[in-house]
């Protein structure tokens, strides 16, 4: 991040601005609406800052503590004037942001090889969000092996494979309809065997309501830590940040039986805003880990809490 | 958190009893709750607004009907309202006169649209259509191969060809069609964003050249606040002429539902219920009002509950209780039924004439479990003679239920009585089901 100042367009900075700039633009122009020419903070302001957060898909409950938080504060005559009323905001959604534990794993800190199972329901983001992270690691120097465990949807592996090709990784397979612990138990056991640094596990979008796919994610987590001990060291729920207010059911479900250790929020060049993530750190504690900005591989940020939401209100 | 609603009416309403109209503060109060239950379903705060304001000026000053409670009044407005804004009835596909005809399947990126397009084949063929299939997603990596192992899986053709121009495997796959007389053909479309012009500018062209039949938005049910943006760009751009709505089967609340009708005016005409092939349902509007609200399926009970609507559910249920054999398999295959048709409280107020002293008692379930726990200690035979229950039997009945000789006594009287009374049952089924209803749910009746 040393250079950010010098080349702004190319920069981590100039690269979270430019992806969530429309998210920007509707949310924060539209808080701005609100507090442009306005004396004194009314009511009829609170109904729509309410509307911009719902908007953005925070939900009811989260949306109703944050403004009734600023309420309070207003009540108290702390805020008195609608234009402060913006940064209390973004303090209050920082706020929520920042609670979740922020220690990233790294790789190689807790055993090798460092296994990542990306989990998800269907069609989030899984597959491509492995083709980046393995793309981001492997021009950091380490080895990554690829690990096709969805073996249940059509051309999944085929999927996988290109993406492995593409980037001259090692991917370890087998037939439609395996078991993909199995293939978790080849994946591991070949990174072992080669000194690999990491291991990249795709598995199989699923509902988070269909507890035999869950208790098959179970089996593939025993199986990594049968081979190294604490593997999975992590495991990424990936979001699609056009998911509404089920993204908490998600979010809590895939925890409860697997253990998410972090949430990679994808899709986030559209307009949705993804503002779900920050109900669920603010009732699961859990971090955002990475942020998907499109299709391509080096369309894969990390996730600053302070950046971000310095980013909406910038 | 699904019965919160229904609750928090019925506290709502509570002091309005005995009042003949729908008060203003009333029905503000309601309003507030169903808002929130609209916004936790995922509907956009906009069709929100709107509908709140509709609902309100229709609940206002409502005479207070005899037939439901207040609360069940203003629910039926909410349902109208919504099941009216989602366009009342099954929208069926529409087919060319002169085939083949072409059908689009658009969205973005993961909402569904391959594996749809496998289902719709299915579908269609086994309703004695002829469908070929074609993808033109050049570009994510496996798409078209997910595609042809689909439609291998289903039996559906394919178009393939060595070209990567949309344009081109259009051309290709409608001169088979006619070729080979296939007379609809389902294009599978790349996954995009509403915001990338290019490639909505792409789709564009496809449609300007091919002119489909339905152009259809395959939408994720667990969309938030964001599907009116991008429906509503699909549309402008495309001019949709219907949704179809994927990953119906999770716990997603479905909100888009209304929002993508709302902004399109399109029909949802289909439901994705599952990842097997044959998981594809004609939407019914109706059923996804209570879900949306988060209710469970209070709402079609409610509907049953008018005098007007048919009483095809109640009469079978009567039939059944009339069978001739009346015997404790059937009477558990009642319980069972029960069970599973929610809530019994909810179960009771579905049921046409019960009795306003019993509606909204609370049902203890755990005494249905503990019925049903006796009846299954019983042999066969027991369960069909239950004349030869003697005390002995009862005892490993009451050991083997982990109840009580008293329990399994009560059960037998219950039966009994209820064997007796449906003996007696002629005409008036009202009056009949709402001494059935009191057997289970009347606590001021029964010690259930
Ligand atoms: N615009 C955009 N598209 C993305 C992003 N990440 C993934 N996609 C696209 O979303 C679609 C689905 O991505 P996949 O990686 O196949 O998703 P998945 O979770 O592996 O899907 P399943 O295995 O089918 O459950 C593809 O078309 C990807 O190109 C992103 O950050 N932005
Ligand atoms: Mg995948």
């Amino acid at each position: 991040m040393a250079d950010t100042e010098t080349h702004p367009k190319h920069s981590w900075w100039g690269r979270l601005q430019q992806a969530v700039s429309r998210t920007r633009e509707q949310f924060v122009e539209r808080v701005d609406d609100v507090l442009r020419g306005r004396k004194e903070i009314a009511p009829e302001l609170f109904a729509q800052l309410e509307a911009a957060l719902l908007g953005a898909d925070l939900g009811v409950e989260t949306t109703t503590e944050v403004l009734g938080r600023l309420r309070e504060r207003c009540d108290r005559h702390e805020l008195t004037d609608p234009a402060a009323l913006r940064g209390a905001l973004r303090q209050e959604l920082a706020a929520l942001l920042r609670s979740t534990p922020n220690h990233q794993p790294t790789i190689g800190e807790a055993g090798k090889p460092h296994v990542v199972f990306l989990v998800g329901v269907n069609g989030t983001g899984k597959t491509t969000t492995i083709a980046k992270l393995a793309h981001r690691w492997q021009s950091e120097g380490r080895r990554v092996i690829l690990c096709a465990a969805d073996t249940f949807r059509a051309a999944a592996g085929e999927q996988l494979e290109i993406w492995a090709d593409r980037l001259n990784a090692e991917l370890l397979r087998q037939e439609p309809g395996a078991d993909p612990a199995a293939v978790v138990f080849d994946a591991v056991s070949a990174a072992r065997a080669r000194g690999a640094d990491a291991v990249l596990v795709d598995t199989a979008g699923r509902l988070h309501t269909k507890s035999n796919l869950m208790a098959e994610l179970e089996k593939m987590k025993r199986t990594a830590g049968k081979l190294v001990p604490g593997a999975p060291q992590e495991i990424l729920l990936v979001l699609d940040a056009t998911t509404g207010q089920n993204g908490l059911a998600q979010a809590r479900q895939f925890t409860q039986s697997v253990g998410v250790t972090g949430i990679v929020l994808t899709k986030l060049d559209g307009t949705a805003k993804g503002g779900i993530v920050i109900a669920i750190a603010r009732t699961l504690g859990l971090p955002i880990r990475y942020l998907g900005v499109g299709e391509q591989l080096d369309d894969l940020l990390d996730f600053d809490p302070e950046a971000y939401v310095a980013s909406l209100f910038e | 958190m699904f019965e919160a609603l229904t609750e928090k009416l019925q506290r709502t309403f509570k002091s309005l009893r005995g009042e003949g109209k729908l008060s203003e503060e009333h029905v503000n109060q309601a309003l507030s709750q169903i808002r929130l239950a609209l916004l936790e379903g995922d509907v956009h705060f906009k069709v929100v607004q709107q509908l709140t304001e509709n609902i309100r000026g229709r609940a206002l000053g409502q005479e207070v009907l005899l037939s439901l409670s207040p609360d069940q009044q203003v629910l039926k407005i909410v349902r109208d309202e919504l099941v009216g804004l989602l366009g009342g009835r099954v929208a069926p596909l529409q087919f060319s006169k002169k085939p083949p005809t072409l059908i689009f399947l658009t969205g973005l990126q993961g909402s569904g649209k391959t594996t749809t397009t496998g289902k719709l084949g299915k579908w269609l063929a086994k309703s004695g259509h002829r469908p070929v299939g074609v993808s033109t997603d050049v570009r994510r990596p496996a798409a078209r191969e997910q595609l042809a192992q689909i439609a291998r899986a289903v039996g559906l053709p394919v178009v393939e060809k060595a070209s990567d121009d949309p344009l081109e495997l259009l051309k290709a796959a409608r001169r088979e069609a006619e070729l080979l007389a296939y007379d609809v053909v389902l294009v599978d479309t790349q996954g995009r964003l509403h915001i990338d012009d290019e490639l909505m500018g792409e789709l564009e062209a496809m449609k300007k050249a091919f002119q489909p039949v339905e152009t259809l938005f395959v939408a994720d049910a667990m969309t938030g606040q964001d599907a009116v943006k991008s429906a509503g760009t699909f549309h402008e751009r495309l001019g949709l002429t219907g949704v179809i709505l994927t990953k119906m089967d999770g716990d997603a609340r479905g909100g888009a539902a209304l929002s993508i009708r709302w902004v399109t005016g399109r029909p949802i005409k289909f439901i994705g219920t599952g990842e097997k092939y044959d998981a594809l349902e004609p939407f019914h509007p109706d059923r996804i009002v209570s879900r949306i609200l988060g209710m469970g399926d209070v709402l079609s009970l409610i509907e049953k509950a008018e005098e007007t609507v048919d009483r095809a559910q109640a009469e079978e249920l009567e039939e059944k209780l009339r069978r001739a054999e009346f015997t404790l398999e059937d009477f558990r295959d009642q319980l069972r039924q029960l069970k599973k048709m929610g809530p019994l409280e909810q179960v009771l107020e579905m049921i046409p004439g019960v009795a306003p002293e019993v509606r909204g008692q609370p049902v203890n379930e755990g005494r249905l479990v503990q019925l049903e726990a006796i009846i299954n200690s019983m042999t066969p035979k027991e369960r069909r003679r239950p004349d030869i229950l003697d005390g002995r039997r009862r005892k490993r009945i009451a050991r083997g239920s982990g109840t009580t000789v008293q329990e399994v006594n009560q059960l037998l009287r219950q039966f009994a009585e209820m064997r007796r009374m449906m003996k007696a049952m002629k005409g008036g089924q009202g009056d009949a089901l709402r001494k059935l209803a009191a057997r289970f749910g009347g606590r001021t009746k029964l010690p259930m």
